[in-house]
């Protein structure tokens, strides 16, 4: 009864999709300082590594990115990298698109632009669950929540990243990171094959210039996934 | 303008348009089923893909895994993250076991 009663009007629906969001700002804040600091180390400006945070607005890719621009790879190859790792954001648009079809170009711009892992986990576990009235504040609130905890985080994060010395290897917790992301979505066979496949194509062909071994790796990997699929 | 902001530009907007595609294409368009489940393992297949060279590989060549610090802290966030589904965790065991290993080894 007291969830019907919050999402009554703007303001508390907008308020509860914060709260949702709140849990998630815990495990999201070490990733954006993480960013920030080896963003600072990898030669981008402050302003660069601050401003990437809300221009490409996606961790994975933004890692990636902070690793390509310490190699001086051309941009057209950071790009494409770019595109690969982005491109789940398709499938979250199509996920969404049911829910927000009744709305005017304006919150669809701005919600689309909030549509992140970490906003989309939490806003379709919700739309699942109940359809209301105001149910794009909720969407706004879980988005700008985490948009602001991201912002936050990379400041620190630069802030930080230029007092750690390079002995301590922090371009390791960068590893660690794709660890922590990577895993724990490989719940069954297809997807621990793409994950293993990709691996081992990322590995064979890494000889590649630019990290275009990433490229093979995810057209096999995709392959190997749904081929997997078949075989259940 | 410089190559950094060129790059973060692009990739900043074709990342909008792709979260935009079918929030504003729906009505029209409904993607194949195909196409929905390949797109399920992309970011697992590119994730992968980049941190498992870094474990066993420097500067493109194979190391000796066995005395490797970042091979076996790497494998051991690997069971950590796959037992506890906890990126904090994951991350902050690593980098202890990472930093153990390298003053043992």
């Amino acid at each position: 009864m007291k969830k019907e009663a919050l999402q009554q009007n703007r303001v508390s629906s907008f308020l509860h999709g914060v709260k949702a969001e709140l849990p998630i700002l815990i495990g999201v804040t070490p990733f954006g300082m993480i960013y920030g600091a080896l963003a600072a180390n990898a030669g981008l400006t402050n302003i660069e590594a601050q401003a990437m945070s809300s221009v490409v607005f996606a961790g994975s890719a933004q890692f990636l990115l902070v690793q390509l621009f310490a190699i001086n790879t051309p941009a057209l190859i950071m790009i494409l990298n770019g595109i690969v790792i982005n491109l789940r954001h398709v499938l979250y648009s199509a996920s969404v698109a049911p829910y927000t079809n009744h709305l005017n170009p304006v919150w669809k711009t701005i919600l689309s632009y909030l549509l992140t892992d970490e906003a989309y986990a939490v806003t379709i576990m919700h739309y699942k669950e109940k359809t209301y009235r105001w149910q794009h504040y909720f969407f706004l609130g879980a988005g700008m929540a985490l948009w602001s905890a991201w912002q936050i985080s990379t400041a620190i994060g630069i802030f930080i990243g230029a007092q750690v010395p390079p002995s301590w290897g922090l371009d390791f917790s960068l590893a660690l990171t794709f660890i922590a992301l990577a895993v724990p979505p490989i719940n069954d066979t297809p997807s621990l094959f793409a994950a293993l496949t990709a691996g081992i194509t990322a590995l064979l062909t890494r000889g590649l210039p630019f990290k275009l071994n990433l490229i093979a790796a995810a057209v096999v990997g995709v392959a190997a996934g749904v081929l997997g699929e078949k075989h259940e | 303008m410089n190559k950094n902001w060129l790059v973060m530009i692009v990739v900043g907007i074709l990342t909008f348009l792709m979260r935009l595609s079918f929030v504003v294409l729906a009505e029209r368009w409904q993607p194949p089923e195909w196409l929905t489940r390949a797109l399920r393992y992309v970011p697992i297949a590119v994730l992968t893909a980049i941190f498992i060279p870094d474990m066993v590989a420097q500067d493109q060549t194979i190391v000796n895994v066995i005395v490797n610090s970042r091979f076996i802290a790497g494998l051991a966030a690997i069971l950590i993250a796959w037992r506890t589904k906890n990126t904090i965790l994951t991350i902050s065991l690593g980098m202890a076991i990472f930093w153990g290993l390298n003053w043992l080894l």
